[in-house]
């Protein structure tokens, strides 16, 4: 048993538990707690599999934005919920068996947990990612290599994705207007915190800025920046309250920077069509062409995901807070 | 270097023994304040010591210095979070464990 | 070779907690729960396919020789952003819906329906 295999069995216990124990719980404030471990020890489990860039945006998405949605809701409705009557679980239990067995017996034909030669490994497509990308582009991290160039037009439909939640939060929820001083959002008597969250804030958001355009290098890149940009915004509007927080970032500004991003990313393709190339095809960007055309070409993609991604977690984020309970 | 190695380990076993004792405490205390005393002493020093353990491991300077960004990170972030804690209990209301008084 | 399998049983067993939270549990907001730990323990399931035994993470460095394949790593890196949206959005569904009902139970809100427009509905 080596400590690879300790580790990995000990972090999936953990998650098999908590998984139980949320199933079980009717309290959901502490489901939503343990919600947010769940996602913690998944981003635990990411980096044991080495998939860094996913346990960044896992830690920053699932354990922040996703815990202060569920507490923001739980805070506009009832937190306990009713008991499941009796009758709801055989079916349940029935479709979770078959799911079950139905998978563990296709996991059969599945190549063992860490081959070097199952066919996702032996695919040519591994040989154009890990080395090809190092002459092509020449961005050491080979998921940014990937997510912004060879599969821009994925990430593209992505973005369109997170742009199209955004606006469906803020059709649901209104339009932002100026919340008016409510005292169960905001902690302006807690010194303390007011004192730390100003000296964070600053650094929070250029850690956005240093993760966006160090992607290249490190984990990182455009999703995790807007995420943990939002995140110093979401800190400054917990504690100082919506009013001031929606005078730092009008809401009019917000409105305006979510289309932002996903015009940018279009419109780089579109240009670089006009410029010859076919859609999103960096070589046409510079004369030249090469690994240049192609960090540029990155560089504005990583961008434009940033700034739309940030909008839409903030702009989600205030339409929530800006919500008044009703009962 | 051996003595570098030695002390690493060292440190890392003491953060180590320090994070479980937290947990020890946050399932034995009797009380909320006492409770959140104990996971007081996972952030700061549990997680400092296994920051400097790893910081006499690094060979690259980009390294040590995110670590010691981390740790000071740490150093802020955590006992604040445990003063809001002890603050949002008592101005809630809840009731300091005195000795005589059964387990909450 | 079915000896490495147990991870992938262990991400079945834990879709099919979530998958069962969604099923039985009446309660919007536990299902949304429930939803994300689906998604959690597939998104695990992915990143598993992917990695290579002694590899390292995808970060081409001189000092590296087998790396772990980026490609389920790009695919999970954008559901889990997506996957957040779409949690807001069935959040603020269920805001909408608690305000027009008073409750987030389907059983509360079926009863409610019946009440309004009569068993027929």
């Amino acid at each position: 048993m080596t400590t690879f295999t300790v580790i990995n069995f000990t972090l999936l216990a953990i998650l098999t538990v908590t998984a139980l124990v949320i199933a079980r719980l009717r309290a959901l404030y502490e489901a939503a707690m343990l919600t947010a471990l769940s996602s913690l020890v998944t981003a635990s489990l990411f980096v044991l599999m080495d998939a860094v860039d996913v346990a960044f945006t896992e830690a920053a998405v699932g354990v922040g934005i996703s815990t202060v949605l569920l507490l923001g809701v739980l805070a506009l409705t009832r937190s306990r919920e009713a008991v499941t009557p009796r009758r709801r679980h055989l079916p349940a239990i029935a479709v979770t068996a078959l799911t079950g067995g139905l998978l563990v017996y296709a996991a059969q034909d599945l190549p063992a947990f860490g081959s070097a030669d199952s066919p996702v490994q032996r695919h040519p497509v591994t040989e154009v990612y890990l080395h090809q990308s190092q002459e092509e582009i020449g961005v050491p991290n080979t998921v940014t290599a990937v997510l912004a160039s060879y599969r821009a037009l994925d990430t593209l439909g992505e973005l369109v994705v997170v742009f199209a939640a955004g606006t469906a939060v803020l059709l649901l929820l209104g339009p932002l207007t100026h919340g008016k001083r409510r005292q169960n959002l905001d902690l302006m008597e807690y010194k303390v915190l007011r004192v730390v969250s100003s000296l964070l804030m600053p650094f929070v958001l250029v850690f956005a800025l240093y993760v966006l355009f160090h992607g290249d290098f490190g984990p990182g890149g455009g999703f995790q920046a807007g995420v943990i940009f939002a995140t110093g915004f979401v800190l400054h509007g917990l504690v100082f309250g919506l009013d001031k927080s929606q005078r730092v970032v009008p809401p009019a500004a917000l409105g305006s920077l979510v289309p932002l991003g996903l015009g940018l990313f279009v419109g780089l393709g579109v240009v670089t069509m006009l410029l010859g190339g076919s859609f999103l095809d960096y070589g046409t960007l510079l004369p030249a062409g090469g690994p240049a055309a192609q960090h540029l070409g990155i560089l504005i993609v990583e961008v434009a995901i940033g700034i739309t991604v940030a909008a839409v977690m903030t702009s989600i984020f205030f339409a929530f807070a800006g919500r008044r309970p009703t009962r | 270097m051996i003595l570098l190695e030695i002390l690493s380990a060292v440190l890392l076993a003491a953060g180590a023994l320090f994070i479980v004792s937290g947990a020890v405490g946050l399932l034995r205390f009797p009380d909320f304040y006492t409770r959140i005393h104990a996971t007081g002493i996972t952030d700061s020093a549990g997680a400092g010591l296994i920051l400097l353990g790893l910081l006499l491991r690094t060979t690259t300077w980009e390294a040590g210095v995110r670590l010691l960004i981390i740790m000071l990170f740490l150093v802020v972030t955590g006992p604040t979070a445990t003063h809001l804690l002890a603050h949002a209990a008592r101005r809630d209301g809840v009731p300091v464990w005195r000795k005589g008084d059964p387990r909450r | 070779m079915t000896g490495t399998h147990y991870v992938y049983w262990l991400l079945f067993a834990l879709m099919m907690i979530g998958l069962y939270v969604v099923i039985s549990h009446g309660n919007l907001l536990k299902k949304m729960i429930g939803l994300t730990l689906f998604q959690v323990s597939v998104f695990l399931f992915f990143i598993s396919l992917g990695k290579v035994e002694g590899g390292s993470a995808p970060i081409i460095s001189p000092e590296v020789e087998t790396y772990s394949h980026p490609l389920p790593q790009v695919l999970i890196l954008t559901a889990i952003v997506v996957g957040v949206a779409t949690l807001a959005v069935g959040l603020a569904l269920a805001v909408r819906i608690f305000e027009a009902y008073g409750t987030v139970e389907e059983e509360d809100m079926r009863e409610h329906d019946e009440d309004r427009h009569g068993a027929a509905s």
